[in-house]
C-alpha cells in the first residue's frame, strides 16, 4: 500500500515542529528518515499513525485519507514499531505478538487458535519461533524488537512506521533487525524507519528524507542524496561519504570527520 | 498448537483447577471456624436453606450461626477479597506499575473520611456505608478532575491528584479524630479505620454484591484489551485501541468496587497488592488467566485472613492489621527472591 503526506504542519504553541511536509511512498519502498535529535522525525510518525492531530495537511493510505478512518481500520493501515525498552511486565513473545490481533477482534473477544497459529508462523518466518513462550523480558533486545516486529505483522498493515528500530542495540543485533526490515520491502511492505546511522540508510533502504528545523533538506535516492555535504549540514560535523568493497560488493558509507583529522587519518588506512 | 502451546495451556489448567479446589475447600470450612463450634454435619444439614424453595424458618442453633451470622461474613470476605485484588491488577496495568494498590486514586482514604464523618455525626451503620461510598468515589472523580484539567501528561497528573486528594481526606480524618468524642467516637473512628467484617450482616450483601458485581464483569470480559494498556498509551494506540475509553472503564469498574468494599469493610490494605504479584507468579502475564486468578485467590486469601481474625484472640483483631503482618513480610520474601520476575 502506499503511502502519501500532503503539507503536513505542526506546532506546539509558538514553535514550529513540521512545516509543510510533504513525500510520498510506494508499496515496497523502505525509506529512512534522517535527522538530528528533536527535528521532528517522531512527531512525524506520530502523525502517520493518527496519534497527533497536524494543524494542516493530510496522511493518505492509498486513496483513503486517515482523518476518515477509525482507530481500528487505521491500526489495519498502519502498524507501530517502537524504539526498543525495557517492558514493565514479562509477557510472552507469543503473548505479545497476539496483542496485534485485537483491532480484528470484537470487544469482549480475546485471540483464538487460529491467531495462534499465525502468529506462530510469523515467529517462524522471522527465526524466533523457539522464543514463543519466553518472556519478552528475558530475551535480547534484538529478539524483542523482531517479537514487535512479528506484533506488527500480524496486525496485517501494510505500511510499518519504526520508530529508531535499532536504537540501543548491539551491533549484531542491529544488524539482525536491520536485515529483517529490510526483507520486509522486498515482500511489498511499505516501510517508513527513523534513522542516526547514515549507513543504514545506505545498505537498506531505496528512499530517504532528511529533516531539517522541521522542513524537508532533500529527499530521493539515497546514493544519490546523501552526500557528503548534505550530511555534514543536517549534522553540523564533516562527514565523509565514501566506498569500500567487501568481497564482490562495494558498500557506500559514511564516516565523522573529528575536528583533530583523527577520522580522516582511519579513512586513509582503509 | 505446538506441543508447548498445549504443555503451557495444561498447566494453567491443572493451576486453575487447584485454586478452584482450594477456594470451595476454604470457603466451606470457613463455616466450621468461629468461638461457636460447627459440626460438618451441622453446616451439611444447614446448606439446604441457601437454596430458594427449601423452608424459610431456620431450625436449630447451628443452622442459625451459619445462614444468617458466617455465610454472610464469609460471602463478604469472599467479595472483598476478590474486589480488592481484581482493582489493584487493572491499575496495576493501568498505570504500567506493579506496586500500585487499589487506593493509588484514592478510594480508600474517601471512604475513610465518610466514615470518620458519619460517625462523628451520629449515623447508623447504613449511613456510614453510604456515605463512605459516596466520599470514596468522590475522591476519585476530585482526582480525575484535577489531572483533566492539568497541564502535565494524563497518567502522571491522575496519580499525582490521586495523591494529593488522598493527602486532603487523609487531613481531614485526622481532623475529625481530633475533634471527635474520645469516650466513644474515636475509639469508634479508629476501630473502622483498621477494618473489620464483624457488623456483616444478611441485608448487607446486597451493598456489597452488587456494586462489586457490577465492577468486576467489565473487567472480566475486557481482559484481554487490559493486556495492551500495559504497553503504553502510543503502542495501544497503534494496535487500534481506544486507550482513553478504556482507561475510563477500567477506572470506574476499579473505583466502583473498591469504595464499595472500603465502605462496609473499612480499610483493609495489601490485598490489591500482593494478591495480583501472587497470580502474576502462577498464571503469567495475560489478564485473560490473571484475573479469574486473581479473583479466586483474592476470594480465598481473605476468607482465610478473617478466619484468623475471628478465632486468634478472645477478641477479633481489625483485618487491616492481620493483612498487614501478612503482607509486609510477603512483599520482602518477593522484593528478596525477584518474586514474579521468573519464567512461568
Amino acid at each position: 500500500m502506499s503511502i502519501k503526506i500532503e503539507n503536513l504542519s505542526v506546532s506546539y504553541g509558538n514553535h514550529d515542529v513540521l512545516k509543510d511536509v510533504s513525500f510520498s511512498a510506494l508499496e515496497g519502498d523502505c525509506v529512512a528518515v534522517l535527522g538530528p535529535n528533536g527535528v521532528g522525525k517522531s512527531t512525524l510518525f506520530r502523525c502517520i499513525l493518527g496519534f497527533l492531530k497536524a494543524q494542516s495537511g493530510e496522511v493518505f493510505f492509498g486513496d483513503k485519507k486517515m482523518e476518515c478512518l477509525s482507530r481500528a481500520e487505521t491500526a489495519r493501515h498502519v502498524a507501530y514499531i517502537p524504539q526498543f525498552a525495557e517492558p514493565v511486565f514479562n509477557y510472552t513473545v507469543l503473548d505479545t505478538v497476539l496483542m496485534g490481533v485485537t483491532n480484528r477482534l470484537p470487544m469482549l473477544q480475546g485471540p483464538g487458535p487460529e491467531h495462534t497459529k499465525k502468529a506462530m508462523e510469523i515467529l517462524e518466518q522471522l527465526g524466533i519461533a523457539h522464543l514463543s513462550h519466553r518472556g519478552t523480558g528475558k530475551i535480547s533486545g534484538g529478539e524483542r524488537q523482531l517479537a514487535l516486529l512479528a506484533r506488527a505483522l500480524i496486525q496485517d498493515a501494510r505500511v510499518l512506521v519504526m520508530d529508531e528500530p535499532t536504537a540501543n542495540l548491539d551491533y549484531g543485533n542491529r544488524s539482525r533487525v536491520m536485515e529483517r526490515i529490510g526483507e520486509l520491502g522486498k515482500q511489498g511492505y511499505t516501510v517508513i524507519f527513523s534513522t542516526h546511522e547514515p549507513n543504514q540508510a545506505f545498505h537498506y533502504a531505496n528512499k530517504v528524507i532528511a529533516l531539517k528545523n522541521g522542513e524537508i533538506l532533500t529527499g530521493g535516492k539515497p546514493k544519490e542524496v546523501l552526500t557528503g555535504k548534505v550530511l555534514s549540514e543536517l549534522y553540523g560535523i564533516g562527514v565523509h561519504v565514501g566506498t569500500v568493497s567487501a568481497g564482490e560488493n562495494e558498500y557506500l558509507v559514511s564516516l565523522p570527520f573529528e575536528e583533530t583529522g583523527k577520522t580522516k587519518e582511519r579513512i586513509g588506512q582503509l | 498448537m505446538t506441543t508447548e502451546d498445549n504443555r503451557a495451556r495444561d498447566k494453567y489448567k491443572k493451576r486453575f483447577a487447584f485454586i478452584g479446589f482450594a477456594f470451595l475447600l476454604v470457603f466451606f470450612s470457613a463455616f466450621l471456624v468461629g468461638r461457636y463450634s460447627v459440626s460438618l454435619e451441622g453446616l451439611f444439614k444447614s446448606l439446604p436453606y441457601l437454596l430458594p424453595f427449601y423452608g424459610r424458618e431456620i431450625a436449630g442453633t447451628e443452622s442459625t450461626v451459619v445462614i444468617l451470622i458466617r455465610l454472610p461474613r464469609i460471602l463478604a470476605a469472599g467479595l472483598i477479597g476478590a474486589a480488592l485484588s481484581t482493582a489493584g491488577l487493572s491499575y496495576q496495568g493501568m498505570f504500567r506499575n506493579p506496586m500500585v494498590s487499589p487506593d493509588i486514586l484514592g478510594a480508600s482514604t474517601g471512604a475513610g473520611f465518610g466514615a470518620a464523618l458519619s460517625i462523628l455525626l451520629g449515623f447508623g451503620y447504613f449511613g456510614i456505608t453510604l456515605t463512605a461510598f459516596a466520599f470514596g468515589l468522590s475522591a476519585v472523580l476530585l482526582a480525575c478532575l484535577v489531572s483533566r484539567f492539568s497541564r502535565l501528561n494524563g497518567t502522571l497528573a491522575l496519580i499525582l491528584g490521586g495523591i494529593m486528594i488522598s493527602s486532603l481526606f487523609s487531613a481531614g480524618t485526622s481532623f475529625i479524630k481530633l475533634i471527635a468524642d474520645t469516650q466513644d467516637q474515636l475509639p469508634a473512628i479508629t476501630y473502622w479505620l483498621m477494618g473489620s467484617l464483624t457488623s456483616i450482616r444478611q441485608t448487607d450483601l446486597p451493598f456489597i454484591a452488587i456494586p462489586i458485581g457490577i465492577g468486576l464483569l467489565p473487567l472480566f470480559f475486557l481482559r484481554w484489551r487490559i493486556n495492551l494498556l500495559t504497553v503504553g498509551e502510543d503502542e495501544a494506540k497503534s494496535m487500534g485501541i481506544h486507550t482513553g475509553r478504556l482507561r475510563l472503564v477500567v477506572i470506574i469498574c476499579a473505583t466502583l468496587v473498591t469504595a464499595a468494599s472500603v465502605a462496609v469493610s473499612g480499610m483493609i490494605g495489601w490485598v490489591g497488592l500482593v494478591i495480583p504479584h501472587f497470580s502474576r507468579m502462577i498464571f503469567g502475564y495475560d489478564y485473560r488467566r490473571l484475573i479469574p486468578a486473581s479473583i479466586l485467590m483474592g476470594a480465598i486469601f481473605l476468607i482465610v485472613v478473617d478466619n484468623i481474625a475471628r478465632t486468634v484472640l478472645t477478641s477479633e483483631i481489625p483485618l487491616g492489621i492481620l493483612t498487614s503482618f501478612v503482607g509486609a513480610p510477603v512483599f520482602i520474601y518477593l522484593i528478596l527472591t525477584g518474586g514474579e520476575d521468573r519464567e512461568h
